[in-house]
């Protein structure tokens, strides 16, 4: 017990030197990674004059919330609620990343854990998918959504999400690292299929859904759907936000703020995922 | 004739075989249904429809007439777009192909052995560009041709340049401003994969592997973390190829589209043009025919080397 504490201290095979030399690294790459973000925050809080000044700066010197209040007086003045945009894309990510989560986790588990005919052919064929070009297909899927009568409807958007070969794929990958005997631990105290799944495996892969809800959320909070949905009410918060920046100049404070708040919804879920992936690591016991 | 009849009684017998087997593994089958149904309707049929689409000339209002393979005939012999994109393409996704994945390991696992909240705060701070949508528009700004394009302006200030530079409209300097955009949102899904797979490694391995003798991080690596990590690495590969393969979103919006030139045409903006703006749909489909094989190709090389991981 002591030796494995001593271990996991202080890593015997770490060398300071290589240490400082990937601390040194992550900082300079950081930087460069962060820039433009720290650009955007900023960005949306600059009085016009300020973003039109030469040379140009980097960060705010007289911090205003006019570029937010603009946006909310043109939002004000459409014709349809601004609140009504937002409900659809929240709509779209919450339904269409809850069904994927449960649909594309259920196919995983069972083409991880068993070697049922057919099963393997259609994993390959799942990966082969992800690699046809979404531009092309657009058009043939117009067609079946006019056929289905989903044209201008959200199930459109929702449902095909619910399929999307990425989410199945990476569940697939992280669900063949469950040791094999403790389902069947579960099975031999008699658990059923169903149970095992929703209480031994879904709880063991809780990083890989996190991943794949971030994932998810990502997708289809920017989805802007403009060849399916055409009513004005069910269109989506960027489709309605890139129509406001297309004023161009004289919008750009205005761009410099939709930028940030588009940003913002799949930050804050990718930090909250990402704090409840570190705290299962931490509870569960087996990492460190 | 009785070779012929041999032949059927076995097939039949396998498929009597399969059926019974298949039969045991009902609940397998109840599980994917779901999944599979919906794949199968929304994934598997446009792809297969527009395969065949790219055997035809379809404007989209006329119906499909049958042309055989003149479109790919067109597109190789008489399409000099066509192959300009194919050269750009490669050299985009054979740069940032690569150093997209590998940097995308090598950051996962710098900012695995940090100590825990700083790790959250870096994972944030390298995802941040993939997960912000449009920010990449910045780079527009960053590179503007006049001088208050802040790279121009810096450039200036430190007297390198004399007079502002056309980053984004010189095919001298276009590919290579959407090569680095591209690498810097290149992290992309395999990171977030990685990182969390690697979270899963079992920390008892690595304690064995002190033990057996592992001398340094970097036969660590090697020895324990990359085999344990296999299925993430192939999940990462597949997304890498589909993201570097595809790039067409940042060329366009940054240098326009058309690009001067045609200095930043991808196959995916090729097939944007004849797709969305020339309705020639069964063009379109042939060059997102190519674009499938050729990643397709390239999957079954990487899968090939990750093979070898760890041996």
């Amino acid at each position: 017990m002591k030796i494995r504490k001593y271990l996991k201290r202080s890593k015997p095979n770490r060398s300071r030197v290589g240490d400082a030399g990937i601390y040194l690294l992550l900082i300079f790459f950081g930087l460069f990674m962060a820039f433009p973000l720290v650009y955007a925050i900023n960005g949306a809080f600059k009085p016009l004059d300020e973003i039109f000044v030469y040379p140009p700066r980097l960060f705010v010197e007289n911090p205003t919330l006019n570029n937010f209040q603009d946006l909310f007086i043109i939002m004000g003045k459409s014709w349809v609620p601004f609140s009504r945009y937002l409900f659809n894309t929240v709509f779209i990510t919450a339904a269409g990343t809850a069904g994927h989560l449960l649909i594309a986790s259920m196919g995983a588990y069972v083409l991880a854990k068993y070697d049922f005919p057919g099963g393997k052919t259609f994993f390959r064929i799942v990966v082969t998918a992800l690699m046809f070009n979404g531009y092309v297909t657009a058009i043939p899927n117009y067609l079946l959504m006019s056929r289905i009568g989903w044209v201008d409807t959200v199930w459109s958007i929702v449902i095909p999400a619910f399929a999307a070969p990425m989410g199945l794929f990476l569940m697939k990958q992280y669900m063949e690292g469950i040791p094999d005997a403790l389902l069947e631990a579960a099975k031999i105290d008699g658990a059923r299929e169903w149970r095992v799944f929703s209480t031994i495996v879904m709880p063991m892969v809780k990083p890989a859904w996190l991943t794949l809800i971030i994932l998810s959320v990502q997708n289809l909070w920017n989805t802007k759907a403009s060849n399916f949905i055409y009513s004005e009410e069910l269109k989506t918060l960027p489709y309605a936000l890139q129509q406001i920046i297309s004023g161009g100049v004289a919008r750009a404070g205005v761009g410099a703020a939709v930028t940030l708040v588009m940003m913002i919804v799949p930050i804050s879920i990718f930090i909250i995922s990402e704090s409840n992936i570190i705290e299962t690591m931490a509870s569960s016991g087996i990492k460190d | 004739m009785k070779i012929i009849q041999k032949y059927i009684k076995k097939k039949r017998r396998d498929m009597h075989m399969s059926f019974k087997k298949a039969k045991k593994y009902k609940t397998c089958y109840l599980f994917l249904a779901p999944y599979a149904i919906l794949f199968t309707l929304f994934y598997i049929t446009p792809v297969v429809v527009s395969l065949c689409l790219s055997l035809t000339y379809y404007n989209v209002l006329e119906p499909p007439e049958f042309i055989g393979l003149q479109n790919y005939i067109n597109l190789i012999l008489a399409d000099d777009v066509f192959l300009k994109a194919v050269k750009n393409t490669f050299l985009i996704a054979a740069i940032t192909g690569p150093a997209g994945y590998m940097a995308a390991f090598l950051f996962a696992w710098f900012i695995n052995e940090l100590p825990r909240y700083l790790r959250a705060f870096a994972v944030v701070v390298f995802y941040a560009p993939t997960i912000s949508g449009q920010v990449y528009l910045i780079w527009a700004i960053m590179f503007s041709g006049d001088a208050y394009g802040y790279i121009n302006a810096f450039l200036t200030n430190l007297g390198i340049i004399n007079q502002p530079v056309l980053w984004l409209t010189n095919p001298k300097y276009m590919l290579w401003v959407v090569i680095l955009v591209s690498l810097w949102m290149s992290l992309g899904t395999g990171f977030l994969a990685f990182v969390a797979g690697l979270q899963g490694v079992d920390r008892a391995m690595y304690e064995a592997g002190y033990i057996d003798g592992v001398k340094n991080r970097w036969q660590e690596l090697w020895y324990i973390t990359l085999p344990s990590m296999k299925p993430m690495l192939m999940f990462g590969a597949v997304m890498t190829i589909t993201q570097s393969f595809g790039v067409a979103d940042v060329p366009m919006a940054l240098t326009g589209f058309p690009s001067t030139d045609y200095a930043t045409q991808t196959v995916v903006s090729h097939l944007i043009d004849y797709g969305s703006l020339r309705f020639e749909m069964g063009y379109a489909s042939a060059i997102a025919t190519l674009l499938f094989i050729t990643m397709i190709l390239c999957n079954r090389i990487i899968q090939a080397m990750l093979r070898r991981v760890g041996n």
